[in-house]
């Protein structure tokens, strides 16, 4: 049964469907993987046993009646970031002020999981209201990367990122505000994609950044990935960003692309995204990618954006703004934690010792940062002008899609950087997001995937491919074609290379 | 482009109701000082004719019928509250003695 971990999804949902297995076997032996791994690398904040067994048995009692499967992932288990809302489970956003909050009511996403029949065992660690890159801002402690117990799995997603290279899980759900899915994929050699903004409804999202969070896949393999954006993917009448048009055939391009040819398709390199402080290791892996993808037939052609390099700056500026207002409703009132209460003291006392108590470093820097970029004085030059380069960046996309039908780059400039080693100096942990941040500034869609080893480390690279706004659809054939031409190459999916872990009681 | 002083971040702290304290309000101003100056390159950037961009989807307003859906119900509004009394959110004194 230890096997059964080791599984991707569609192999899993496919030894299901035909009653091979049991989606309740499937999930114990998620269930024990996690009780035997999880105290070493602590990427859940909750297990929900008993409901991940009682989704289990209903997929397994509609198959024994012989009805069709509710979806191509039904009884498949799957690892969800603790910042969607779960009825009746709790969600805590990695923080203090929410610690023990069990919403009414569930997210789009985890709704559509629920109905789809895909197996939610619990929730997963993350940065602080998913502020940060390496899940060190968790107030309940970080996640430790698979592949070296004394790095960062990235962030703010690590906790399904990590969940899925510690084979805990074959799915996640992460969200990408400016790269914490995708950075946290590259880190730990598994698949993360950033569907076009509004692809992926926001409802039950807990806002961060409202105009560039987005919800999506993580995986251990493109198929999977593209199996589970159609699952959650699509228009929801309760977001009110939601794209009101069908998505795009992803999985159909997944498949396409497995085929490894990619004739006539254009790949950019941004050149913007290279030099200085990119590690030599993670740089020769990118170039590597690049000859990969030009010998499966893709014609490759170099682009510039040249406002790219202002994309982390007007990212650090509109993204703060938006986190303080969005944190404004953590007010000590209706929900999560209230401090300081005594006979005298006021609402705004309460609500500043609760906030005070229950924020931790990032989160107070951030909303003090977005104060201070939107107050009067200072908002032209700071938060207006980062608009202003939000329009320049959009731009620039505009242009190189013209010359070229994806762009790619490395996802992250480093491979995981050790725990700690970051804590002390924001602006050196803010640049781990430097490639990945346009992409959420314009709106459109990106993927990582994995792109071998850093030949000085040993640590997993990411390949960053983005596709424009809606199209999607080019990720998956792009990511996919690259897989298998990397996979075949190297004998095998990356993600397998990881050590053995440490098991509790071992 | 300006530093950020250690009373500016005070103030800040006070807007942004956050009672911090005088050991996090060192830590702090150096640190937002840092960031401010790596950020403030966006001005930088000749941007007058260059309409802002606050949203990734332009979008107008999103109507969905005027009709009458189920919401959470008063128990479950309450469920999460930090004090709930008589049906209602139970909140500290919002008025201060001189008023």
């Amino acid at each position: 049964m230890s096997d059964v971990t080791r599984l991707t999804a569609a192999e899993l949902a496919e030894k299901i469907h035909t009653r091979e297995l049991t989606a309740e076997q499937v999930t114990q032996a998620h269930l024990d993987r996690i009780g035997a791994v999880d105290d070493f690398v602590h990427t859940f904040l909750h297990v929900d046993t008993e409901g991940a067994l009682a989704a289990a048995r209903a997929v397994d009692a509609e198959l024994d009646e012989g009805r069709a499967p509710r979806s191509p992932l039904a009884g498949v288990p799957l690892a969800l970031k603790d910042v969607l809302t779960t009825d009746g489970v709790p969600t805590t956003c990695g923080s203090r002020i929410l610690e023990g909050w069990v919403p009414p009511y569930d997210a789009t996403v985890t709704r559509r999981l629920r109905e789809a029949g895909v197996v939610i065992l619990g929730k997963t660690n993350m940065d602080e209201f998913a502020m940060g890159s390496s899940t060190e801002n968790s107030a309940f402690g970080p996640t430790h990367n698979p592949w070296d117990h004394a790095r960062v799995p990235g962030g703010s997603g690590g906790g399904s990122s990590a969940s899925l290279a510690a084979f805990e899980a074959p799915l996640a759900i992460g969200t990408d505000t400016g790269g914490s899915i995708r950075q946290p994929g590259a880190v730990t050699g598994t698949v993360g994609v950033k569907p076009t903004y509004g692809g992926v409804s926001r409802y039950g999202l807990v806002a961060f950044s409202s105009s560039l969070d987005q919800a999506g896949p993580c995986a251990r393999t493109v198929l999977d990935a593209a199996l589970l954006h159609e699952v959650i993917g699509g228009h929801d009448p309760m977001d009110s960003t939601s794209i009101d048009a069908p998505l795009p055939p992803i999985v159909e391009a997944a498949r396409r692309g497995a085929s490894a040819d990619l004739s006539g398709v254009r790949v950019g390199v941004v050149s913007e995204f290279a030099g200085e402080g990119y590690q030599a290791g993670v740089q020769r892996s990118f170039e590597a990618a690049v000859d990969v993808l030009r010998s499966l037939g893709a014609e490759v052609v170099e682009v510039s954006c040249p406002h790219f390099v202002y994309a982390l700056p007007a990212y650090y500026l509109i993204n703060p703004s938006e986190c303080s207002s969005n944190l404004a409703r953590f007010d000590a009132m209706r929900y999560g934690l209230r401090v300081g209460e005594s006979g005298d003291s006021s609402a705004e006392d309460v609500m500043r010792a609760t906030r005070e108590a229950g924020f931790g470093a990032e989160v107070k820097r951030r909303i003090m940062l977005g104060t201070f970029a939107l107050s009067s004085g200072y908002y032209d030059a700071y938060y207006g002008q980062a608009q202003k380069v939000r329009t320049l960046v959009t731009r620039d996309f505009d242009a190189a899609f013209d010359k070229a039908d994806v762009l790619v780059s490395p996802t992250t400039p480093t491979t995981a950087f050790k725990i700690g080693e970051r804590v002390d100096d924001p602006m050196a942990m803010y640049r781990a997001d430097l490639c990945t941040v346009p992409a959420n500034l314009a709106g459109n869609a990106a993927i990582s995937v994995p792109s071998g080893l850093s030949d000085e480390d040993g640590l997993p690279v990411g390949l960053q491919v983005m596709a424009p706004a809606l199209a999607d659809d080019r990720l998956y054939r792009v990511g996919a074609a690259y897989e298998v031409a990397r996979d075949r190459a190297s004998g095998g999916s990356l993600v397998y290379r990881v050590p053995e872990l440490r098991e509790s009681g071992a | 482009m300006p530093s950020i002083s250690r009373d500016e971040v005070a103030h800040l702290a006070r807007l942004a109701r956050l009672a911090v304290t005088e050991e996090e309000l060192d830590t702090f101003a150096g640190q937002l000082d840092v960031i401010l100056r790596s950020v403030a390159s966006v001005g930088e950037v000749a941007a007058e004719e260059i309409p802002p961009t606050s949203h990734a989807v332009p979008l107008t307003n999103v109507f969905r019928d005027d009709v009458v859906r189920p919401g959470l119900t008063r128990e479950q509004a309450l469920a999460g509250a930090p004090a709930a009394e008589d049906g209602r959110f139970r909140v500290p004194r919002i008025l201060g003695e001189e008023q």
